[in-house]
Order: structure tokens, then sequence, then C-alpha cells
């Protein structure tokens, strides 16, 4: 009893004190966004700040482009999983549901494509992009990310578990192949979308590779593109806007984690067999 | 007549279903990785009008100079870091808190959602913040330091801790990940094997770790070091936003490499034999990874 109290007190302790240096990022970021500007600027150690200072998040909200990056990357987030969506669902419907000829080659093709980082493909998509002259362009941060052989994969995995009498009751009903795909299919895959969807918002949100090699112009920055440009540009004096705004941009993501920690936790779990 | 035309039809309806997903995926996939691999036999540069053959001339300066070995030899040492870290705490942590739900499952969930924070969050953004928590005068660490009698360290740019202070912040942000697929490991092992082991008196403690939990971990645990060591290949947010790969190249890495030389100094000959040495190593590992998860299906 005695030793199973003194195990379970060790194994506490462990635990709150990783938890405690996980946190510490996250509370300095916190703790600079709301302190004063001597407070920033002491030496004493000093974890929480001394009275709530808001005007570092007016600062970063109205006198810098903070709004503008969060409108981008929601532009170039929603684009990308729009047309990811768009492009995967009716080709995984085909390869789970129908029979055709190429079938097993084009399977193939998606699994060869799983093996491929991004990173692989940059070179060659940015001369691309820069011979057609589409570089620094909403549809240069978008177009790259519209194949997704991981998609394919896990709408194709959940289309395959579906009964195949339903969708031939539905051509029987008279439903076009489209229809199928659309009015049916893709609504009983609300799950892999979801899934899919918190994969790929958290992947292309947080995404700096791209941003930085597709575009030089600040008005066109991605949360992650732009708070290097806010931080490169402030010099060191604005340490607590700059917090401000880090808060801001992280705050998106982890607030949508925190209100759906089981629905997160799948999604990007399941990112994994991605690798 | 009729036949033939309705298996035209249905072969033109799963043209028109399959077949832009299968384009996209030429255009921006297959195609990209063939030219690639093409470019990294030649000395072209972004915007000039022609290119040079010179066969193995861009890899020989990668594996020969003591820039391009650097890049190598940081992205091994941070992954080779990085993996027995962040899997082992992963593992301890995934431990203790599935023994805590059995008696306090309120902080086993609060501390599961603390780990797993990292994950979620904005890397560049969180990197902004390390950057301010390491600050030589104003970071947190080092003035616990000082108030402790230590040294404080310039953790980002001495040349020997950069690679170290960069593996740290890896470690940082994997351990979650790792823990959530730890636990969702030994929440699949079946509680019977556990009375078993009870009746054989290895109930308690690190007999019952050794004959019960860590055998049925096994294929758990080498899928979360694959999965890690592809992502620590990857290592690029930190390495662009903290360092950019100084001080004198101190914590350059691979991926790093190939942005600077491709897209800073337009070299695209040598950034593609960087790229195709970085593909080489990820596509080892992930083929690694594949024939684990088959033989996890066929485990059960």
């Amino acid at each position: 009893m005695i030793r199973s109290f003194i195990s379970r007190a060790w194994s506490t302790l462990f635990l709150v004190a990783g938890a405690a240096v996980i946190l510490l990022p996250f509370l300095w970021m916190l703790s600079l966004a709301f302190k004063p500007r001597d407070e920033i600027f002491s030496a004493d150690i000093q974890l929480l700040p001394s009275r709530i200072e808001w005007s570092n998040f007016v600062v970063a909200l109205t006198e810098t482009d903070v709004p503008l990056f969060l409108w981008n990357g929601f532009v170039v987030v929603a684009g990308i999983l729009a047309f990811q969506i768009l492009f995967a669902v009716p080709c995984s419907y085909a390869l789970a549901q129908r029979r055709f000829k190429g079938r097993t080659f084009v399977f193939g093709m998606v699994l060869a494509a799983l093996l491929v980082p991004f990173h692989v493909t940059a070179i060659p998509i940015f001369l691309g992009f820069a011979k057609v002259g589409i570089l620094n362009s909403y549809g240069a941060l978008i177009l790259p990310f519209v194949p997704t052989a991981f998609g394919i994969f896990l709408f194709r995995q959940f289309f395959s578990q579906l009964p195949s009498d339903l969708f031939d009751a539905a051509r029987v009903d008279g439903l076009s192949e489209t229809a199928i795909v659309w009015r049916i299919a893709f609504p009983l895959a609300m799950p892999a979308a979801t899934a899919f969807a918190i994969f790929s918002v958290t992947a292309h949100w947080n995404d700096l590779f791209w941003p930085l090699i597709a575009t030089t112009d600040p008005h066109l920055a991605t949360p992650p593109r732009g708070i290097l440009y806010f931080r490169d540009e402030e010099s060191g004096d604005d340490v607590g806007p700059l917090m401000a705004g880090a808060v801001i941009i992280t705050a998106p993501l982890v607030l949508a984690f925190l209100l759906a920690q089981r629905k997160f936790t799948q999604g990007l779990a399941a990112g994994g067999l991605k690798g | 007549m009729r036949r033939l035309s309705i298996t035209r039809r249905e072969a033109l309806t799963d043209l028109w279903l399959a077949g832009p997903a299968t384009l996209v995926m030429v255009l921006f996939i297959f195609l990209p990785v063939a030219i690639v691999a093409v470019l990294s036999f030649t000395d072209y540069q972004f915007g000039a009008p022609s290119f040079a053959w010179i066969g193995l001339e861009n890899y020989s300066k990668l594996f020969g100079s003591t820039l391009g070995r650097r890049a190598i030899s940081n992205t091994l040492i941070y992954v080779a870091i990085v993996i027995p870290v962040s899997v082992g705490l992963g593992l301890a942590v995934a431990l203790g808190l599935h023994r805590m739900m059995a008696w306090a499952p309120w902080l086993s969930q609060l501390l599961r959602t603390i780990y797993f924070l990292p994950v979620a969050a904005t890397l560049v953004a969180m990197s902004v913040a390390w950057q301010m928590v390491l600050h030589p005068s104003l970071g947190v660490v080092n003035q616990t330091l000082a108030a402790l009698g230590g040294t404080p360290q310039d953790w980002l740019s001495d040349r020997g801790l950069v690679l170290y202070t960069l593996a740290a912040i890896g470690i940082w942000q994997a351990v979650g990940y790792n823990m959530v697929l730890f636990l969702a490991g030994l929440v699949a092992i079946p509680p019977e094997l556990y009375d078993a082991a009870e009746v054989d008196g290895a109930g308690h403690g690190w007999s019952r770790f050794w004959t019960v939990t860590w055998p049925m971990l096994g294929p758990t645990t080498l899928f979360v070091m694959v999965v890690t060591a592809t992502n620590a290949f990857r290592v690029f947010e930190t390495v662009a936003t903290l360092t950019r790969g100084g001080p004198a190249f101190a914590s350059d890495t691979l991926v790093y490499a190939l942005y600077r030389e491709g897209f800073i100094y337009f070299k695209a000959g040598y950034a593609s034999a960087i790229t195709m040495v970085f593909f080489a190593f990820l596509l080892i590992l992930t083929l690694a990874q594949f024939r684990i998860v088959e033989k996890k299906v066929h485990y059960r």
C-alpha cells in the first residue's frame, strides 16, 4: 500500500514536471504578450505580469499586418482543403466502388505518391510556376497541395467499407455517378472528412517551407511567414506586440484543439501514417 | 452497338471520376520528382538560359565538401538525439498517464492535453516564443540559471550548443505525439495478459512491464520510432526561424541546405542533388514504416 503510494507520488511528480516544461514557452509567450514594456526588459525573473496589459494586442491588431496574415492563412487553408476534397473524393469512390481498367495502376500511383515528401517536389514546381508567372499569388500557395495521396488513401479506406448494395440502389433510382459521390458517399464519409480536414488545416496553417519559397510579397504572407516578417522588422523593441502576434496566430488551432480534443488527436495521429 | 456505348459511357464516367486526381498527381508529384532527379546531374541555375550535364559532380560536392558533409552529419546527429529521447519520454509519459487513469482520471486527462499542445500549435510562432525563453539576457532560462548561480549560455548562437538546443525543441514538440500513439497501443493490450502475469508471479512494477507491456508494445514502438525519424529528418521550421543554419553552419540541416542553395543562391542543380539525398533517406524510412504497419495488421 505504502509502496504503491510512493510510486504514484514519484510518477505524478515526473509527469507534472514534464508538463511544466511543455508549457514553459506557452506561458512565457502569454506572459510577455500581457506584460507592460518595462517588465519585459527587466532582468529579474517574473513569470507573471504585475498587471494585464492589453495594449500589446491592440498594437498587433491595428498597427501591424497580423489581421492580414490571418486572412491569408484562412484563404490558403480553405482553398487547399476545398480543392483536395473536390479532387480526392470522386477518385477514392471510383477506386473503392467501381471496377475499371487501370484501377490497380491508379491505386499503385497513390501508394507511390505517399512516399514523396513535399520538399522533394519544391524545386521543379517553383521553376514551373516561375515560367508560368504565377509565383506571388494565392494560386501558387494553393495549387501544389491539390493532389493529396493521403486524402485519396483515407477516403478509399472509408468507401470500401460501405456496402455496394447502397450504391446499386441509388443507381436503380436513377442517380448519376457524380450525384452518388456528392449526395450519398461524401455525406456518409464525414468522419473520414473531419479527420482529413484537421490534418490538412493543421499542416498548411503551420507550414513555412513553401510560403517562404513561393512568395516574396509580404501582403501574401501566411501566419508563420508573416510572424517572421514582423519579427525581422521589429528589431527587438516591440517584443510585447510580437508575442501578442504569436499568441493570435497560434490561438485558432490551439482553441480548436481544446474544444475538439478527441477528433484532433485522431486526425493528427492518422497523419502519422502519411509519414 | 448499344452494349459498346454503355461500356464506353462507363469508361468515360471512370475517367471523369478518377482522371482529374490522377492528372494532378502526375503534374505536381511524379513529373517534379523526375525533373529533380534529372536536374541533380546538371549545373542548372534558376534563370540561366542553359545548363550543362556534369554527371555526379553535385553529389561529390555534397559528400566531399565540409559544408555538405556538415549538413548531412548535423541532420543525422539531430535525428539520433530526437528519436531515442522523444520515444523514451513519450513511452514513459504514456505509461504514467495510463496508470493514472485508474486513480485520477481528470488529472491524467489534463496532463495529456498539455503534452499534446505543441503538436497543434504553430511551430514557427512557438519558435519565436522559444527564442524569448532562451534569450541571452531577457530569457527565463538564463535568468533562472543566473539566480541559481549557474552560467548563462548563448543557447542559439553558441556553435557547440545550438544543434542540441534545436534537438531539445524538436523533442519538446514530438513527445506529445509519441505519447498519443503509445497510449493507443497500451489500451489495445488485453487485460487478461496482466491477470495471467499476476498468476505467474509477475504482477508488479518492472516485471509486469518486461513480461507483458514491453513485448506487446513492440510493434507500436517500432512504428513510433520510424514516424519520429521521418519527422525529424524534415526539420526546417525551427532552423529557419531560430538560426538560419548558423552560427557558421553549426545548425545547417539537409532541408535547410536545400532551401538555402536552391532558393537563396538559386543553385537548382546542386539543390536538386541535396533533395535526392534527402529523398533517399526518407524513402528507406517510409518503406520500413509501410512494412511495420503491414506487420501490425497481421499481428492482430
